[in-house]
């Protein structure tokens, strides 16, 4: 049986690039099951708080904890970028690459491949070339691949920020399923109808702070902050 | 203008007829220059993907290194690779001198420059694509450069090819070290100079066209390749 490795708990991070505090100093604490939805203007920090809990960016200042030492979360945490990266492999390899990683032979990683394929509609993409797939269905292999190691926590930036709304509809099913086998989501979306739909609970991004967010139902509904209150309704935030 | 004729008819009838001189000199052309390939791209590729991923403090210096040795005209190659090997020299004993293991030698230094850089800067451009990926998936450094090296093989079979193509028309290096000895080390490039000098235009042109038409095949493969590279056909 594989530890938990939440809760992952954030203390204190900043991150920053040159004299400029890119997030924080905040603090956060990711547990249990559900989706935690990210959300903020363009610029608040959303990426960057995601690649600083994944482990992708330097921390001026904090620590991120998770319940077990990080070098043995590694595998057990994947994260969707928003442009999706591909490999230049066709869609099965492109999926077995991370089981390859873990020494998993290449005929049982296929077969793994070729079922996590069909979980998100690319059964019949399989032996096609990674690019030469629709905007869609590149976030969908990337979810795919991200999705093969069976995480125990998912990141994901803005999986449809250049999506029609099919494709949109379609991945958000992905996750939803993704969340009712166990893992716990973690996602950041300029989309407010998106956030609503997902949320068990939300972090509301402002100029790099933290300054709103918590239980889905309490946020969406009534949120303590103007700028919250303005982004939910669409508004631009001053 | 009638030489050129009757040297033209006379080389294709050695073609057709498969002189035997004629083979043999191409076959050993072939040996010396897929040899010298294949040893500079084991040194090269791994070494353009090593300077690709990694930062550190001389990589700088070995990249302009690089550069400065694919300056280095063969000839001066050549020269440097004869002291070396003369019996005089410090790597005399070995009795390389006027051998095709010398003529390998040197076309190895003359192209391990091209076909790094070659590869380096392609490993480079998908590195800077992966990297990211890369890193969350949390491979090793190994895994890493098998990744690239793997995924970027076609661009890597055009800096190899690209380092053929340039080993295959040499000639001033080759003879220096070779000395162009019949039977021994007499290679297209040398023999043509040789012929040539004497007035056998036919022989020449025989070799000549043989020497043109692997440089055709290897740039029209290059070509296939860097145009399947680009699109999506991996
Ligand atoms: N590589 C970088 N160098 C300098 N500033 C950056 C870099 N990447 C992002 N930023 C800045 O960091 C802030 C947060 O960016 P980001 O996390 O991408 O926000 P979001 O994802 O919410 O749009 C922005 O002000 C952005 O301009
Ligand atoms: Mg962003």
């Amino acid at each position: 049986m594989v530890a938990p490795i939440l809760p992952l708990r954030a203390e204190n991070i900043r991150v920053a690039r040159g004299g400029k505090t890119l997030l924080g100093p905040l603090s956060l604490e990711i547990a249990g099951d559900g989706v935690t939805i990210v959300l903020g203007p363009n610029g608040s920090g959303k990426t960057t708080l995601l690649r600083a809990l994944h482990g992708l960016e330097r921390l001026r200042d904090g620590e991120v904890h998770w319940a077990v030492p990080e070098p043995e979360t590694r595998k057990l945490q994947a994260f969707v970028f928003q442009a999706p990266i591909l490999m230049r492999r066709n869609v099965v390899d492109s999926i077995a690459y991370p089981l390859l990683l873990d020494r998993m032979n290449r005929g049982e990683a296929r077969d793994r491949a070729t079922d996590a394929a069909e979980a998100v509609g690319l059964g019949g993409r399989l032996s096609l070339a990674a690019a030469d797939l629709s905007g869609g269905e590149k976030q969908k292999l990337a979810i795919a691949r991200a999705l093969v190691r069976r995480p125990q926590v998912l990141f994901l930036d803005e999986p449809c920020a250049n999506l029609d709304g099919k494709s949109t509809r379609e991945i958000e099913a992905i996750l939803i399923e993704a969340r009712a086998s166990g893992t716990r989501i973690v996602m950041s979306t300029h989309n407010v109808g998106q956030a609503r739909r997902l949320a068990d609970d939300a972090v509301f991004l402002f100029e790099g702070k933290r300054i709103d967010g918590g239980p889905a139902d309490e946020f969406f509904s009534n949120p303590k902050t103007p700028e919250a209150r303005a982004h939910l309704q669409g508004d631009l935030v001053p | 203008m009638n030489d050129i004729l009757t040297g033209m008819a006379e080389a294709l009838r050695l073609i057709l007829t498969l002189d035997p001189t004629l083979i043999e000199i191409s076959l050993r052309s072939l040996e010396v220059t897929v040899s010298a390939t294949i040893i500079a791209s084991l040194i090269s590729l791994p070494l353009g993907a090593w300077l690709a991923i990694n930062r550190f403090r001389a990589r700088r210096f070995v990249i302009a290194f690089l550069n400065a040795l694919m300056g280095l005209p063969p000839v001066v190659v050549g020269l440097l690779v004869y002291v070396l090997l003369s019996r005089s020299g410090p790597l005399g004993v070995l009795g390389l001198l006027f051998t095709t293991s010398a003529m390998i030698i040197a076309q190895v230094i003359i192209i391990t420059p091209i076909i790094a850089s070659i590869s380096h800067q392609a490993i480079r451009e998908l590195w800077a694509d992966y990297h990211d990926l890369l890193i969350s998936l949390n491979t090793t450094r190994w895994q890493r450069i098998k990744a690239l090296l793997w995924d970027g093989r076609r661009a890597l079979l055009t800096a190899s090819l690209a380092g053929f193509g340039r080993a295959i028309g040499e000639v001033g290096a080759i003879m220096i070290v070779g000395g162009n000895i019949d039977h021994a080390t007499r290679v297209l490039t040398t023999a043509i100079a040789l012929e040539t000098g004497k007035g056998n235009f036919a022989l020449a042109l025989a070799l000549g066209f043989i020497l043109i038409a692997l440089a055709v095949v290897v740039n029209l493969a290059l070509h296939l390749l860097s145009k399947t590279e680009r699109s999506s056909l991996w």
